[in-house]
């Protein structure tokens, strides 16, 4: 199984090291080339939104991108600013990135780094799992073809939408592994019905 | 005794720096340039009064920045802003605490407020982040709660010899700290001057345990990529850009190098035509070294 990660800024490592834990065959993706080999599920780790978003588009990689997630029903998984990139409206100014899902989410919804802050709460179909929030966006709105799989305080901050999952939280800044392994899941079903 | 409560701000505070990592931060002057650099892709801005190069031009006593004008850049983006506070300065990072700062950079660049005692960063929730230009700093900046690293270099200069020095040596340093026997550990820590407990992690895991960004005197896609390519997890650019020729798309270039820092036929292309880059000095015509302040 080939997994790429978005490698143009942020927290890749950590998602790659947490993708080769579980056996998965990682590699990172700076450059519109590195879109077109094979390649089985995708991540949008974290880092700034703003500069993810920028490089994508000055890389031309946004269409590509679009492409394969909407088109192709490439699997990906969206964690803080990889979930701002895959939601369909940001609120406040700015435009969105890529539409992949259909939700609204708001950036630093928390506040700044002092808003940051670690918890575990339930995530629908693995049971509590240990968030860590850094200055993170929340999901502001859902349509209702979204699953919500987790809230905290009432806020949803983890969803999934057919073959796009995303995350308010850094599942790859813990030692627990299930939401990537939840994510493997998704791209096998979706190897096994193509 | 550290709390349970402070070792997961701290925690949370190393990993605001892992999100940062191949991004660039930026200094700014302004909230018009805040928004410049986030355009360009800036990871974070720097929010400081003078820029390095006018700092040094200038001379007399460096502080902090009023905050009135942080606010200003904290409300004009939506990526993280750094301020600057004089080394041991510990009221100043009072106040930076207080209008929320996301990162405080304890910096040589200003006029040193303590010539022994660094701030107790452990006393602090908001994160910090300290210069360094050999292994032993930044050892003992970490023992002290910084939770980011950056070279030194040499501020305001656009002359990245210094930034390449101080991070060569603690790259060497650290290959040097693992091949060395378990017993030597010891010794090797009195030698340097740092806790056992964190040269034991650089020995175990052959880096620091936090990022390490590279700073002082980048002024190129080119030095920015040197940079990476000799291991920096970012980068900081100073006077580098906005005492340029044209800011917006030197800023534009820097960020595609630190993303593509391997990849020469990119570095080639997003070189070409950035007007001038700023003048600098070399590091011999300088009289004032800030990378002697803080040890």
């Amino acid at each position: 199984m080939r997994i790429g990660v978005l490698a143009l800024q942020g927290g890749f490592i950590e998602h790659i090291q947490m993708l080769r834990s579980l056996q998965a065959d990682a590699f990172e993706i700076r450059r519109k080339e590195d879109l077109e080999g094979a390649m089985d599920g995708l991540i949008l780790p974290g880092g700034e939104s703003t500069v993810m978003g920028k490089l994508l588009a000055d890389l031309g990689m946004t269409e590509r991108l679009q492409g394969r997630i909407a088109g192709g029903g490439l699997p990906v998984l969206g964690t803080c600013a990889g979930m701002i990139l895959l939601a369909r409206e940001i609120t406040g100014p700015g435009a969105a990135y890529l539409g992949a899902i259909s939700i609204e989410v708001r950036r630093n919804a928390y506040g700044r780094q002092l808003g940051s802050f670690h918890t575990e709460a339930p995530f629908k179909g693995i049971g509590p799992v240990p968030m860590t929030f850094i200055r993170a966006p929340w999901i502001e709105r859902a349509a209702p073809e979204v699953e919500i799989l987790a809230r905290v305080d009432g806020r949803p901050v983890a969803a999934r939408q057919e073959n796009a999952l995303v995350t308010s939280f850094h599942p790859e800044l813990t030692t627990d592994n299930r939401v990537h392994r939840f994510f493997i899941d998704i791209i096998c079903r979706k190897r096994k019905t193509p | 005794m550290q709390t349970e409560a402070a070792k997961q701000q701290y925690e949370l505070n190393r990993n605001l720096a892992q999100m940062l990592k191949g991004g660039v931060i930026m200094d700014v002057s302004t909230p018009q340039q805040a928004r410049i650099a986030e355009e360009a892709g800036a990871a974070a801005v720097m929010a400081l009064e003078r820029i390095p190069a006018d700092i040094r031009a200038a001379g007399g006593v460096s502080r902090m920045s009023d905050p009135q004008m942080i606010r200003g850049i904290q409300e004009a983006v939506s990526i993280p802003v750094m301020a600057k506070v004089r080394i041991g300065h510990f009221v100043e990072a009072q106040i930076l605490e207080a209008i929320e700062i996301d990162y405080i950079d304890e910096s040589e660049v200003l006029s040193p407020a303590d010539d022994k005692f660094h701030i107790d960063k452990s006393l602090f929730r908001v994160p910090f982040v300290c210069g360094a230009k050999n292994l032993g700093e930044a050892l003992r900046r970490i023992a002290e709660g910084a939770s980011m690293i950056r070279t030194k270099g040499e501020p305001g200069t656009g002359d990245v010899i210094q930034a390449v020095r101080h991070l060569r040596a603690m790259t060497s340093e650290i290959r040097r700290v693992q091949s060395l026997k378990e017993d030597e550990l010891y010794y090797a820590a009195k030698e340097l001057q740092v806790p056992y407990e964190l040269l034991r992690s650089v020995h175990e895991n052959g880096r620091l345990p936090v990022v390490n960004f590279a700073a002082g005197g980048v002024a190129t896609p080119a030095d920015a990529a040197l940079m990476m390519q000799l291991g920096a997890e970012g980068v900081f650019v100073g006077s580098g850009i906005f005492k340029s020729g044209n800011p917006a798309r030197r800023a534009q270039a820097i960020v595609k190098a630190v993303t593509n820092f391997n990849n020469p036929a990119i570095l080639a292309e997003i070189s070409a035509d950035l007007g001038e880059a700023m003048v600098g000095i070399n590091e011999s015509e300088i009289q004032l070294l800030m990378a002697e302040r803080g040890i």
